[in-house]
């Protein structure tokens, strides 16, 4: 295999760890733009990808799987905006909760249904998003250089993959074109002005919530549907953590999300394709060591190299109307 | 007279047990401007609240020229042409002052035919009131004055005819409020109604038609601003004659107190902010200190109180030495009679989060009397706050509520009372009357005059030249950190002027 061909293979994997990280990151965005801080992007996730393989399963469609993890999905998002917008609780424990709702229930529901050990049925082709072949993928294949990158890169991903992508530029224009976008930002930074310009505060940050559900849905039913074939207990292991640490890194800018998820993703592949294999000079690296490499690169990328990272002035703070 | 733009008829409002406005009946002409005058908690702001659709009233009715007006929110209040200019303003930092303007107020759900719009009716609206604000401009890089100018023409795109301002010119510098009231004048001039919440008296002398007082939830009077006088409106305001100036007799200075020699302060930065200061305070009399804020005043406090470190110089107190390496003991210098009424009474000389009782003897808990054994003495604590709160006439009466929720009047009194209660030799207050009003600003002077009256050593800074003169029996002027001129009481408010901005004045000084 060529070194162009390794490299091939790594960003394309790059480009799949890093789909997840990616909606949930924009999930993410909308939440905390609007002043709602979301610890609970990982439980919301982990909800969606047992409810899309769940209902996959049963009803052998992947459309009703989707349809079924963002029901879920928007319902909790809607529960802790009803925590922290109607009653104005502390966000931070709100978000926790539903991680711990969903990391439980999850695994005792799947338990009850399907009696797998808490894993859901492996689903069929028909009951997955499958891979899209873009047109003209076969006949450019054998071009060299620009052929691989289409064909293996670009093309041949799953219909969810590319929504994923989308989302950004789409993020960007909502974010920043739109009427909706300004009140959403202005919301996050002093509510008080977009209460005095006699716009509902509540609602807005509803509108908001209601986003982050669509998009951790879609990044749930992801990682349960596409990367692999049925729901697994704990299966986003800690990646609505690591968007959520992406979001901060991309300073709660779409494009700067894309990026840095795609970071995150290519040091994820990395770790994969390097497991095993002598590296030169250094030898022989533990899998550990490697597995641990993007957490490490987390850290040192958070503490110092982003510069100072301005969260939304009034995230994580409940609207109270002062007299 | 022109008819009535706005008319407020039996307005109540409570929030739980607290009566904001009782029965209010207001009515202001259209093209007038009307002051509204009360202090602290008297229900201006409920009111215009109410007005602004930010609350509901309980009861009563609002006529909008001569029409009723159901306001049930500010999106209502907008559409009837009234607009509100707040005390905090409520503009999005890091937006442009164009976001800022239509936020609320699109045309459309896309933001670029709306900014288009706003642009040139932005362009309309400062070329017929001179109202010139750069449109990309981010607010957080504009000076106060220009914020609260985008403020009124995010009221002005709205289409609003009344334009209610609250405490407007309470961030602004005199520079600032002339530029503003020639901008009230010119809208008024255009036709507009406007009102002016205040707790100033001279501004609402200076550009008021008419002024309406209010008083403890309820409007007391309103009167035509040519046919009254700030005393008049003064004693409206709290119910009785106030003494706008203390009357006081000599001083009998006595043995000095508190000498300062040669004293150098730097801050964090390591900025010489008080250079090379000597001064004596003697026993029954008041040294004020005047100068614009930022002269060193707040550094030679902190230094002389011990919470600051000095780089050179000493400070005794009877005599003996202060420690000014930092590392004084503030519990010790309370003990030798030093007691200190900081500048900053929010976050130094209080704890807002405690209830009123606990700040009352807060810094003298360890007092013997506040304690039972290795216990504080609840009872006496209580029994003692009751008493405070009596001679102080603090404002509600209960010792068990939240000192956040008391207003700044009463906020001060209650680090007043704890200081002076303990009958220190040698008093330090920093800004008595920041914040306070005409009630209590009367009140905290009368207190202090007595303290120097009982021959205690009072020393004074203030910003406001008005109290330093009323109150000091000698004025010293700091500027750049140095004491550039030492006056008599009769000195003239020019004179003590210029010296504050520095300007040497070789004749003045013989």
């Amino acid at each position: 295999m060529s070194f162009f061909d390794v490299i091939i293979q790594t960003l394309d994997s790059t480009i799949r760890l890093s789909v997840p990280l990616l909606l949930a990151c924009l999930a993410g965005l909308y939440s905390e733009r609007s002043g709602i801080f979301d610890i609970g992007l990982e439980g919301k996730m982990l909800a969606a990808a047992f409810a899309g393989a769940a209902a996959a399963s049963v009803f052998h469609s992947a459309w009703i799987g989707l349809g079924m993890a963002i029901l879920v999905s928007v319902s909790l998002a809607l529960v802790h905006g009803f925590a922290s917008i109607t009653h104005r609780g502390n966000q931070i424990v709100s978000g926790l909760a539903i991680n711990f709702v969903a990391a439980g229930s999850t695994i005792i529901l799947g338990q009850a249904w399907f009696q797998q050990g808490g894993r859901t049925p492996a689903l069929a082709p028909n009951e997955r998003f499958e891979a899209i072949k873009l047109p003209g993928a076969d006949a450019l294949r054998d071009v060299p250089i620009f052929g691989p990158i289409y064909s293996e890169l670009i093309s041949g991903h799953s219909l969810l993959v590319y929504v994923a992508f989308l989302a950004v530029p789409f993020t960007w224009w909502v974010l920043f074109r739109t009427r909706f976008g300004l009140r959403l930002r202005a919301v996050g930074e002093n509510p008080a002005a977009v209460d005095t310009a006699g716009i509902s505060v509540a609602w807005l940050r509803y509108r908001a919530v209601i986003c982050t559900g669509i998009l951790t849905a879609i990044a749930g039913a992801y990682l349960s549907m596409v990367q692999s074939g049925g729901f697994v207990k704990d299966m986003t292991a800690g990646k609505g953590y690591i968007a959520l640490a992406a979001l901060i890194f991309a300073k709660w800018r779409p494009v700067n999300a894309m990026f840095a998820c795609l970071l995150f993703g290519f040091l994820d592949a990395l770790a994969i394709r390097l497991q095993g294999a002598p590296l030169p000079i250094i030898g022989k690296v533990p899998v550990q060591l490697m597995q641990a490499l993007p957490y490490i690169l987390t850290v040192i990328l958070l503490a110092g190299f982003i510069g100072k990272a301005i969260p939304p002035r009034a995230g994580g703070v409940p609207y109270v109307k002062e007299r | 007279m022109a008819e009535a733009a706005i008319e407020l008829i039996g307005i109540n409002k409570s929030f739980g047990a607290v009566r904001a406005n009782r029965d209010i009946n207001l009515e202001i002409a259209r093209g007038t401007i009307h002051g509204i005058v009360g202090e602290n908690g008297a229900g201006k702001s409920t009111l215009m609240s109410i007005l602004y659709g930010f609350y509901q009233a309980d009861s009563g009715e609002i006529r909008v020229n001569g029409k009723p007006a159901a306001i049930k929110s500010s999106n209502d209040a907008i559409a009837t042409g009234i607009g509100m200019v707040h005390q905090h303003f409520m503009l999005v930092d890091n937006f442009t002052v164009l976001e800022n303007i239509i936020l609320g107020a699109e045309s459309d759900a896309l933001l670029k035919s709306s900014i288009a719009k706003a642009r040139s009716e932005l362009e309309r609206l400062e070329r017929e009131y001179g109202l010139e604000v750069e449109p990309d401009a981010i607010i957080e890089e504009l000076p106060v004055g220009l914020q609260q100018r985008v403020e009124i023409l995010k009221a002005l795109y709205r289409g609003a005819e009344i334009l209610i301002l609250d405490e407007p010119t309470g961030v602004l510098t005199p520079a600032e409020a002339d530029h503003l009231f020639r901008i009230l004048r010119q809208l008024k001039d255009q036709g507009k109604t406007i009102v002016l919440i205040t707790h100033k008296l001279r501004e609402i002398m200076a550009i008021t038609d008419s002024v309406s007082v209010m008083r403890q939830g309820t409007m007391v009077a309103t009167r035509e601003t040519k046919q009254t006088t700030v005393e008049e409106l003064a004693e409206l305001m709290v119910g009785r004659r106030v003494l706008l100036r203390v009357e006081k007799g000599e001083a009998k200075a006595g043995e000095v107190k508190l000498s300062v020699k040669n004293l150098v302060v730097k801050d964090q930065r390591g900025v010489t902010m008080v250079d090379d200061v000597s001064f004596d305070v003697r026993a029954g009399e008041i040294v004020g200190i005047a100068g614009v804020a930022g002269n060193g005043q707040s550094e030679l406090l902190e230094a002389i109180s011990g919470i600051r470190k000095a780089v050179s110089g000493s400070v005794t107190l009877d005599g003996r030495p202060i420690d000014l390496t930092g590392a004084a003991d503030p519990g010790e210098l309370r003990q030798r009679g030093l007691a200190h009424v900081p500048e900053d009474r929010h976050h130094v000389g209080l704890v807002l989060a405690f209830e009123e009782n606990e700040n009352s003897i807060l810094g003298y808990h360890n007092d013997k009397r506040y304690l039972k054994g290795p216990l504080l003495d609840v009872d006496a604590i209580m029994a003692d706050a009751k008493d405070k709160i009596e001679k102080y006439d603090i404002r509600p009466a209960n010792p068990r509520l939240r000192t956040a929720n008391f207003s700044g009047g009463n906020q001060q009194k209650i680090v007043l009372a704890r200081e002076i209660e303990q009958d220190p030799g040698v008093l330090i207050v920093g800004q008595p009357t920041r914040g306070v009003d005409v009630g209590a600003i009367e009140f905290i002077h009368k207190r202090l005059i007595a303290m120097r009256d009982q021959g205690k050593a009072v020393l004074l800074v203030s910003v406001e030249l008005d109290e330093i003169r009323s109150l000091s029996d000698r004025i010293l002027v700091m500027f750049a950190g140095r004491v550039v001129g030492e006056r008599g009481p009769e000195a003239s408010e020019g004179e003590l002027g210029l010296l504050m901005a520095g300007v040497e004045q070789k004749e003045a000084a013989e």
